[in-house]
């Protein structure tokens, strides 16, 4: 198999005195790998994406990126090639700032941002209009709306594009549909396996719905008490049930 | 009318202090009590550099770059040192009175006899009190126009949004610090050439022409937005001036009043503090609905 993009190895993330949220988690994440994290609350799964993402330091361990670590980089650093979508909807976009004002700020993920025209023009205008549409939820219509004033499927849907504006090497769902009703999040769901499939994105997505674990993506991973206890992939991972996944959910 | 003309004056040149802590109030969110240090040094610097024989035009932006040194300190302070931000502000704003004494070297210093940005000579042929209303104008319109730009750039759109939301700027690869960081220079630096011009206009800095600026600053930013409502963000810039200039008058209207330049503080507080609570008085009151009642035809 090729080299991984990222690799987690031996890492651990400690709080307080002693108590381990990480223990000594491996991970390999290949280009375009498509992971569905599943685990029950305290498994470490936001520890997890804290961790990759460099909100939260690891005490000891490497994160690779490209076989280069970059465990000390700071969280901003990480930005240039790690994206990320959050479960709250207010979490993504800066509320006072219009839809096209949002998506153009993400455009600049990883560049200088400099003292010249932030040039928002027609054609930029035109092009969002058609990747808006794409999220089928008429977020193309309110492109000049404030984004507080937009319904949270609809600020969910602007982050999701605004994470994947600049490719990114990583993209880091974090529930992003849980937070949404049944019908929108299935939505979003569909919506973001399309993009992810499309473009060809490396994507972990922490999920607590197991239809969608299942449904979507090519590998799954199940986390307990800070260590993978699951990993699957393609034809294995199409073999799986919910009730097997739910045997490993006991602690 | 002279007193009238005076107001506008006054309103046009203080505006520059109400559009700067607009940049940390409304921008950054967050209460910057440096510039009550910062406007005071401000004044101190181009004053005392006017005494000393430096050009006007020199020793304004001088005090420009003072009040941003004033800011960045703060910036640091709280960015840095982790330091909550009113207490950074007001750190700085304490630690400024010791180096404005410093820099005047004595309480207060006139400028009498000497060149100021008000001494050029077509100015001095305008009727009483229009020179401020001309200089104001002249230097509000350039700060604005200035600002607007900028807030349009790639820049002040990551600062607009560091303001807007720190988590989501960072997950873009906003560097939040820097950007309050600037914001607070940027602001500070205006309210310390606002200083500068003021104190010219005055013909004398003051060691304690600070006390008080914030809420006359906030006042005019209130105002502008109780007159003028929902607005865009260059309009609301604009509101701040016409709001700075309306807390003139207002200040005129009490003064006629019978209440003597000595209860201006109190009368600034208040006048804020009223226009402040206006929305929840206006609701608590029902005078919304009463009023459309009474236009209303009975159903």
């Amino acid at each position: 198999m090729t080299e991984p993009v990222f690799s987690l190895k031996n890492v651990v993330v400690t709080v307080g005195e002693n108590t381990e949220i990480l223990k000594s988690l491996n991970l390999d994440i290949f280009d375009g790998d498509f992971i569905t994290v599943l685990g029950t609350n305290g498994a470490g799964k936001s520890t997890l994406f804290n961790a990759i993402a460099g909100n939260l330091p690891i005490s000891t361990g490497q994160i690779l990126h490209h076989n280069h670590n970059i465990a000390n980089e700071s969280a901003v650093t990480r930005t240039n090639y790690i994206a990320r979508v959050f479960q709250d909807p207010k979490m993504g976009t800066a509320p006072r700032m219009t839809v096209a004002e949002n998506l153009l700020l993400a455009e600049k993920r990883g560049a200088k941002r400099r003292l010249r025209s932030r040039g928002l023009t027609k054609e930029k205008l035109n092009e969002y209009a058609t990747i808006t549409k794409t999220m089928g939820n008429n977020l193309d219509t309110r492109l000049q709306t404030a984004t507080g004033d937009l319904s949270g499927g609809q600020r969910q849907a602007l982050s999701f594009l605004m994470a994947t504006r600049v490719k990114p090497e990583l993209l880091l769902l974090d529930e992003h549909t849980a937070a949404l009703d049944p019908k929108t999040s299935e939505q979003l769901m569909l919506a973001t396996n399309q993009q992810v499939t499309d473009n060809h994105l490396t994507a972990l997505m922490i999920t607590h719905n197991l239809a969608d674990a299942l449904q979507y993506g090519n590998r799954l991973i199940i986390l307990n008490a800070g260590q993978i206890v699951l990993d699957v992939r393609d034809e294995d991972k199409k073999m799986l049930t919910e009730e097997q996944i739910l045997k490993y959910f006991i602690a | 009318m002279s007193i009238i003309v005076s107001s506008i004056g006054q309103g046009l040149l203080w505006a520059v202090l109400g559009v700067a802590l607009f940049l940390t109030f409304r921008i950054l969110n967050f209460p910057d009590m440096t510039v009550e240090g910062s406007f005071p040094l401000g004044a101190a610097t181009a004053v005392a550099m006017i005494a000393h024989g430096v050009n006007p035009y020199l020793a304004t932006i001088s005090a420009f770059i003072v009040g941003a040194i004033a800011g960045l300190i703060t910036g640091l302070l709280y960015t840095k040192g982790k330091i909550p931000i009113l207490l950074a502000g007001i750190l700085v704003m304490t630690a400024s009175l010791s180096i404005n004494l410093r820099i005047m070297g004595s309480a207060n210093i006139s400028l009498l006899n000497q060149k100021s940005l008000f001494s050029a000579a077509f100015l001095r042929h305008l009727p009483k009190y229009f020179d401020s209303v001309l200089v104001g104008f002249v230097i509000i319109v350039i700060i604005t126009i200035a600002l607007i730009f900028f807030l349009q750039t790639e820049l002040g759109q990551a600062f607009i949004a560091t303001g807007d939301n720190p988590n989501m700027a960072q997950s873009i690869g906003i560097k939040t610090d820097r950007m309050t960081i600037m914001g607070l220079m940027l602001s500070n630096g205006l309210i310390a050439f606002g200083g500068a011009v003021i104190a010219q206009n005055n013909g004398y800095a003051d060691i304690n022409m600070g006390i008080g600026i914030i809420v006359i600053a906030l006042a005019s930013i209130i105002i502008g937005e109780v007159v003028f409502g929902e607005l865009t963000l260059n309009e609301r810039l604009v509101a701040v001036i016409v709001g700075s200039i309306l807390y003139r008058l207002v200040l005129l209207a009490v003064l006629q009043l019978g209440f003597s330049t000595n209860d201006l503080n109190l009368i600034s507080a208040f006048v804020l503090a009223l226009a402040m609570m206006l929305p929840q008085i206006r609701h608590a009151l029902k005078l919304d609905t009463m009023l459309k009642k009474g236009v209303a035809p009975h159903d």
